[in-house]
């Protein structure tokens, strides 16, 4: 047989070509990735009761720098030399790899990141901005990743990971390529990046928001806690810390449901919980489709619950028009500027924290008119907290998306 | 027994076959690739693009294999995304970063991605449900299973078999070296073995099949096997690829990109013509695009129109090919003349 | 006493005649599904609790129909869902809070809905391209024009009045409390389906998927009722899109994976996909399924997560169940069950 031998030739040449010259991208720093995994199912796999009491402390650290420009404040930064990278002449060529922009959350970060890059080419300080999308693909963002570093054009690589587990060996494969690697967003099991960015996290959002319901809800009253997805870290921890601040109060859980963000579903499942009895608060993990939950209460004739949802505007509107009690906490949009500006930095040679958190500060009543106010021309689905009015695209690029 | 893609291949010189015109088709975009990457200052035959376009291949290319053999037999798969993501997660959780685990492990995600595979296979044989409905409906179970075991990565690759996600000979990935030599072994398996024409004849006409002795739904339930575990190969490679397992894989919807791949080969999605020669083109010919828009910048959502658009044309442009084809010389009479559209 | 007893002897015959065919697994189905809810809540079926219900499943009800056409002439249709999503944000984005705009925008969107048919219809019959890959196609495109057009995330705003149809309904009725709107339209255009498959069209539509050559070679319009399948079929995405959009506003996922909803339901109301089999009733009734399957599944509390592995279970035991009904009716029937994929 031909096709048998030919077979049998690629097989041998495979071997043959495995024992000579082999190049491997593999990274070799072990140490850093995540060897304690546990593997159970138990729901508390995502809780990690350090982390959750650092973010609920540092939610009352005064960060350090302009509260005017909260991109560039900082929380107890610990400040790292970065003159290794220092390079000469402007024009760098900064590489983005993105998760995706699948949510407007994502949308509205990605038009001030790219905002923040015009400013910055034309000071002369970037050249080329390079940027690949994996569509929430986590092996598609490996090879993204693959790619800048195998081109060996970037002179910094910005990396906002969509999974954190899953795309630590490739961010160790950028930070072994020698230029410096930003990390924001959600994180990577290795600190190998210069400098990783995000606002205080998961655990703080989901506490705030618990802390709302718990503070203004009699106790007793019921709560439903609506979800996007299972399994994506940054939720699971809002999720989580929720858990633990439910379980400390009076309240009871009607539940936990998973929505995927689409209105009409959400609808459905509150409609269905009123259906089966009264429901007095709301959480959420994110603010997609919280205008859909307040009219499920509406159409079903019930008064308003105490609710928290997102700064995402319609339902801060919403919010407005019915004067509910309501809570935005906050999961820093204007966090998109800063890894642009941290490349510069870095590329200048000054100090960055080694891990960059910034302030998320909830939305409360008392700020909820001045937050709309400024944000009168931006569509719905926009965040408040975007941080780039100061920018020179602004309004139209954000409104005109 | 007709065997399509033989005679296509030695017609080829005579006049270019089904395989031959989707590797002229490559060829093309290779082609225009080429020129408007070059246009824009840039080299798409550089290493780094060669390799990304490679390492691109290997996954789609390790489902799309699988996915011929079912598409061939007439049946489908949609549950092989989620028989991925359990994969990975089977293999990383079972070698635990211990390397002495790995054979074990390899072991374990064969053999559960095969009982997935006959698992499909028996519900679209025995009994007799739509494959459409079936593996949709075994995907649905195994998301669940997902969902609820597991709430996140979980388990640890070891170095040495992350190599498989990571090393290259060349700009060649071993993952995609390992992806062409599981297609030399399908295209010998179709070409040479029993099983392999007894597909064709099982898509072809299964009452004809049937009538000429052929036992269609062990075929059917072997087809259905292979598939399953060519998800579990590239679950393993997922592992690699993570260093862990991921029940997030499964939203990547992998099962439409092999489908599309196959039939971008110019496998019938009627089944009984096509083979994975075509195929391996189709996932090249994908590759080549997701590597091109990535170099050229083009927005994400724009790809997402260009694929679509680059998918439908090719295909009715092989259909047109394929009408040709079907009125000299028609091969599965009732088939061809009562179900090609 | 023997009256009686004869009667209920034809009377149970009758019944099993009726449930061995395999459209009535459906009701079936939604039978017990119904019985499950009853008995963990019976105020489910109290009026307005279970008009909220039908209005907020009328959307893939009307679907179901569309979806139906196109599945019963031989194809597939996978990209209503994108279409539903798409004529959303096309109808936030142009009426953008203008109630004087709504009518236009709607207009506009049916136009919409039957050139995305048309383009379907053309391309699966005259191009030649199987369905599967056309609506496949017709999918990536849509989701990446549309995301293109609003810069990702959609924008504007739907005004009161288009948001009547799939929100609001006739109110204080007794008993039932509202009757919505959603309701009425479901009945209408179901009516309006069965009445068009009991026409000419519907029947050549019927043997286009039964059987293509037999229909061509008798003369009967094939490609035009296959085309005008696909144009019923995004019609029916476009009014499943203003009650969506209605019912719960803009966001970015609407739509997302209805397609494959929608097909299973169709499925599970005894329609064969490859053609030829089924009733519209009994698709409309198989999208009721569905949706009673995922308020059972909220009644019982079952885990969220659980819920995908119970309901694909349930859909292969139910068309397992049909299949084997019909194997056992039709031996001598085309293999219609084998059938992996309509073209």
């Amino acid at each position: 047989m031909k096709t048998t031998r030919l077979a049998a030739a690629s097989a041998a040449a495979l071997g043959l070509l495995l024992a000579t010259g082999c190049t491997t991208d593999t990274p070799t720093d072990d140490e850093a990735t995540s060897a304690g995994e546990s593997d159970s199912g138990s729901s508390s796999e995502w809780f990690v009761q350090a982390d959750y009491d650092e973010q609920l402390a540092q939610r009352d650290i005064e960060p350090e720098g302009d509260p005017n420009t909260p991109w560039l404040q900082a929380i107890s930064p610990e400040w790292i030399d970065t003159s290794e990278f220092a390079r000469e002449g402007g024009d760098a060529t900064v590489c983005f790899s993105n998760a995706s922009i699948s949510n407007p959350w994502r949308v509205t970060g990605w038009i001030t990141m790219q905002q923040q890059v015009e400013v910055l080419q034309e000071s002369g300080d970037i050249g080329e901005f390079r940027s690949s999308d994996a569509g929430d693909d986590d092996d598609q963002q490996i090879s993204d990743i693959q790619a800048f570093v195998a081109s060996g054009d970037c002179d910094a690589i910005i990396i906002s990971p969509s999974t954190t587990a899953t795309l630590t060996p490739a961010v160790e494969t950028a930070c072994e390529s020698g230029v410096p690697v930003i990390v924001f967003d959600r994180g990577v099991n290795t600190d190998c990046a210069v400098t990783f960015i995000h606002p205080i996290g998961g655990y703080a959002f989901g506490a705030d928001a618990a802390e709302f319901l718990v503070d203004n809800l009699e106790p007793g009253s019921t709560v439903l806690a609506l979800r996007i997805l299972p399994g994506v870290d940054v939720l699971e921890h809002r999720w989580t810390a929720a858990e633990q601040i439910f379980g400390d109060s009076e309240l009871e859980i009607l539940g936990d449901e998973f929505t995927g963000g689409d209105a009409a579903e959400i609808k459905n499942i509150v409609t269905q919980y009123l259906q089966r009895g009264d429901v007095d608060g709301i959480w959420m993990d994110a603010g997609d489709g919280a205008v859909a939950a307040i009219e499920a209460f509406e159409d079903a004739g019930k008064p308003y619950p105490v609710m928290s949802g997102e700064d995402e505007l319609s339902f801060m509107r919403k919010w407005d028009e019915t004067g509910m009690t309501a809570l935005a906490p906050v999961y820093s949009n204007f966090q998109w500027r800063t890894p642009i500006i941290a490349a510069t930095m870095i590329l200048a040679g000054e100090e960055v924290p080694a891990e960059w958190i910034l302030p998320q500060d909830p939305i409360t009543e008392a700020e909820l008119a001045d937050y709309l106010e400024r944000n009168a021309d931006m569509p719905s689905l926009h965040y408040a907290k975007f941080g780039g009015e100061d920018l020179p695209g602004f309004p139209d690029a954000w409104r005109d998306r | 027994m007709t065997r399509p893609d033989l005679s296509a291949l030695t017609a080829s010189i005579r006049r270019p076959g089904t395989t031959a015109l989707i590797y002229l088709a490559l060829a093309a975009v290779v082609l225009v690739s080429g020129v408007a990457v070059a246009l824009e200052g840039k080299n798409l035959f550089a290493t780094a693009n060669l390799v990304d376009m490679f390492t691109r291949t290997s996954l789609t290319g390790f489902l799309a294999i699988g996915m011929t053999l079912v598409i061939l037999c007439r049946s489908l798969d949609l549950s092989v995304g989620y028989t991925a993501a359990l994969s990975s997660l089977v293999a990383a959780t079972t070698m635990d970063g211990q390397v002495a685990n790995l054979p074990l492990a390899i072991g374990a995600v064969l053999l559960v991605s095969g009982l997935i595979g006959a698992a499909n296979g028996a519900i679209v044989a025995f009994l007799r449900v739509n494959p459409f409905i079936a593996t949709l409906g075994t995907g649905l179970i195994i998301k669940g299973y997902l969902d609820t075991r597991y709430k996140g990565p979980a388990g640890d690759v070891p170095e040495a078999f992350r190599a498989f996600g990571y090393s290259r000979i060349g700009p060649v990935p071993v993952s995609t070296l390992v992806m062409l030599a599981l297609a030399v072994a399908a295209i010998w398996f179709l070409r040479s073995s029993r099983t392999g024409h007894h597909m064709y004849a099982v898509g072809g006409d299964v009452d004809i099949a049937r009538m000429s002795g052929i036992r269609t739904d062990r075929v059917l339930l072997t087809a259905h096997v292979l598939c399953g575990m060519c998800a579990g190969v590239a679950g393993l490679l997922l592992a690699a690829r993570f260093g862990t397992g991921s029940a997030e894989s499964y939203t990547n919807l992998y099962e439409l990109d092999a489908i599309a791949a196959v039939v971008l080969g110019g496998t019938l999605l009627l089944g009984g013509r096509g083979g994975v020669a075509g195929t391996v083109a189709g996932v090249m010919i994908l590759a080549v695009l997701d590597s091109v828009f990535n170099v050229l910048q083009i927005d994400p959502f724009a790809k997402d129109v260009l694929r679509g658009a680059v998918i439908i044309a090719a295909v009715a442009l092989y259909a047109r090919r394929q009408l040709d084809r079907t009125a000299r010389r028609p091969r599965f009479p009732t088939a061809a003349a009562g179900r090609t559209r | 006493m023997t009256r009686y007893r004869d009667r209920g002897a034809a009377f149970g015959a009758a019944a099993l005649r009726w449930i061995a065919n395999p459209t009535a697994t459906v009701f079936l189905l939604l039978l017990l599904i119904f019985a499950g809810i009853f008995a963990l809540n019976d105020s489910f079926f109290a009026g307005p609790s279970f008009m909220a219900f039908l209005k907020q499943a009328a959307p893939l009800m009307i679907l179901a129909a569309g979806q139906y056409f196109v599945i019963v002439s031989g194809n597939f249709d996978l990209s209503v869902g994108a279409l539903v999503g798409a004529q959303v944000v096309i109808a936030a984005r142009l009426i953008d809070g203008e109630e004087s705009r709504t009518v236009p925008v709607m207009l506009a969107m049916v136009a919409f809905g039957i050139a995305v048919g048309l383009v379907n219809g053309i391309i699966t019959t005259v191009l030649k391209v199987q369905s599967f890959i056309t609506t496949l196609g017709m999918l990536m495109v849509l989701f990446g024009a549309i995301k293109l057009w609003t810069g990702g995330a959609p924008t504007g705003a739907l005004s009161e009045s288009f948001r009547t149809a799939g929100r609001l309904g006739i109110e204080n009725v007794p008993v039932l409390g509202q009757i919505p709107w959603a309701v009425l339209i479901v009945i209408g255009l179901g009516a309006g389906a069965i009445g068009l498959m009991r026409t000419g069209f519907g029947r050549v539509l019927m043997a286009a998927g039964d059987n293509e050559r037999a229909a061509t070679l008798s003369g009967a319009p094939v490609n035009t009722v296959r085309i005008a399948a696909f144009v019923l079929s995004g019609l029916s995405a476009t009014v499943a899109g203003i009650l969506i959009g209605g019912y719960a506003g803009v966001s970015a996922q609407v739509g997302q994976g209805l397609e494959f909803t929608v097909i299973t339901a169709v499925v599970l109301g005894g329609v064969v996909l490859g053609g030829g089999r089924g009733t519209v009733l009994a698709a409309i009734a198989g999208a009721l399924a569905i949706e009673s399957l995922f308020a059972l599944f909220n009644q019982m509390q079952l885990p969220s997560t659980l819920r995908p592995t119970v309901q694909g279970a349930i859909i292969i035991a139910a068309v397992a169940y049909a299949a084997r009904r019909r194997t056992r009716r039709g031996a001598a029937a085309k293999t219609a069950t084998a059938t992996a994929t309509p073209s």
